[in-house]
């Protein structure tokens, strides 16, 4: 049977954490401002693999959303969101807190079969970019076609985004996300500062040294 | 800049989302302890470089980061075909050559008509 270390990325001791962007400070435009941009810091983003076939029961069981199958979908919920990034790959964002648990809870629901899932939190950071010029900011910065028609709300894809790579989804009229590198997350945002000042983009950082405290388990246990 | 179709992305992507990584079908020896010198020699070092229809794997690196195969012309870079892996190609040299005759094949009936007085 497969043996598990569990351990919370968020423990019961109150840890200051620390955004990749902490160091920028927010901008406001003046004037009327047609894109907002916002970091959404310190949510869970977890990495499922393995076949559809094995996963799609157990995380409509536990996390009550449908396995996107078909490629470049992206599926929201109360729990989160979960987006197809390859045949045997999906990306599932849920609240500051909560990838410990539902790792454990889909761990559990899965039992044996041949499946990963891996916690990539600390790897990556997500950024948001609302308002009606926002996909003329993302037209400038990747070649993909976002134009609405071309990109309706619910997509998301992998792509070249200023010369680096994000993962870009639109999850609503006007607002749009970017999942990106925590090491490329400096480069991207002077980027979208750059990109966005003719739209007199608006920064709003995300809070500064946010501290995630609860109580929570921590120990490490092993599946039998 | 050129367009490639990601079999399983099933979609078209930007060329610089893909890397080439050689010839496509290359079958490891199934049991290298019995493998001559020079079988293992091809194996590892030995590639085709024909002019015309060449078989090659390439993965989506930006995007599903999959290994899949494409039929690519050599003499004028067209992509014949992208399919994914473990499937076999439906464009190969031999169906592009016939087909190559055949349409000479039409031209020169075509080019003998147009030379008969009606």
């Amino acid at each position: 049977m497969p043996r598990f270390a569990y351990f919370d990325p968020h423990p019961a001791r109150a840890v200051t954490t620390q955004s990749p962007l902490h160091q920028f400070a927010a901008t406001a435009s003046g004037g009327e401002s047609s894109v907002v941009l916002r970091e959404n810091a310190f949510l869970d983003h977890l990495i499922l693999r393995g076949e559809s076939e094995v996963l799609i029961a157990s995380v409509q069981a536990v996390l009550g959303l449908a396995l996107p199958t078909e490629p470049q979908r992206l599926v929201m919920g109360e729990a989160g969101s979960l987006q197809w990034l390859s045949p045997d790959e999906w990306l599932l964002i849920v609240a500051a807190g909560e990838g410990f648990r539902l790792q454990r809870e889909l761990r559990e629901a899965l039992g044996s079969a041949h499946f990963s899932i891996v916690d990539v939190s600390g790897g990556q950071t997500l950024l948001e970019l609302d308002g009606a010029c926002a996909v003329d900011v993302l037209m400038k910065s990747t070649a993909y076609d976002v134009d609405p028609r071309a990109f309706p709300v619910g997509r998301g894809v992998t792509s070249v985004f200023a010369k680096a790579t994000a993962v870009i989804r639109r999850v609503d009229e006007q607002r749009w996300e970017l999942v990106i590198r925590r090491s490329f997350a400096d480069y991207c945002l002077r980027w979208l500062l750059d990109a966005g000042e003719e739209y007199g983009i608006d920064y709003r950082p995300a809070e500064l040294g946010a501290t995630i405290s609860r109580a929570a388990v921590v120990d490490t246990e092993t599946m039998s | 800049m050129f367009h490639i179709y990601c079999p399983y992305c099933a979609e078209y992507r930007e060329e610089e989302e893909f890397h080439p990584k050689g010839q496509a079908h290359i079958a490891r020896p199934a049991d290298p302890t019995a493998s001559s010198d020079d079988a293992w020699g091809d194996y590892l070092f030995f590639r085709d470089n024909p002019r015309g229809v060449h078989h090659e794997l390439w993965v989506h690196a930006v995007g599903c980061r999959k290994f899949f195969n494409i039929t690519r012309d050599t003499r004028s870079y067209a992509i014949l075909e992208t399919y994914r892996m473990g499937e076999q190609p439906g464009v190969t040299a031999e169906s592009v050559t016939l087909a190559e005759r055949d349409s000479e094949r039409k031209t020169s009936d075509t080019a003998t008509m147009q030379g008969v007085p009606s």
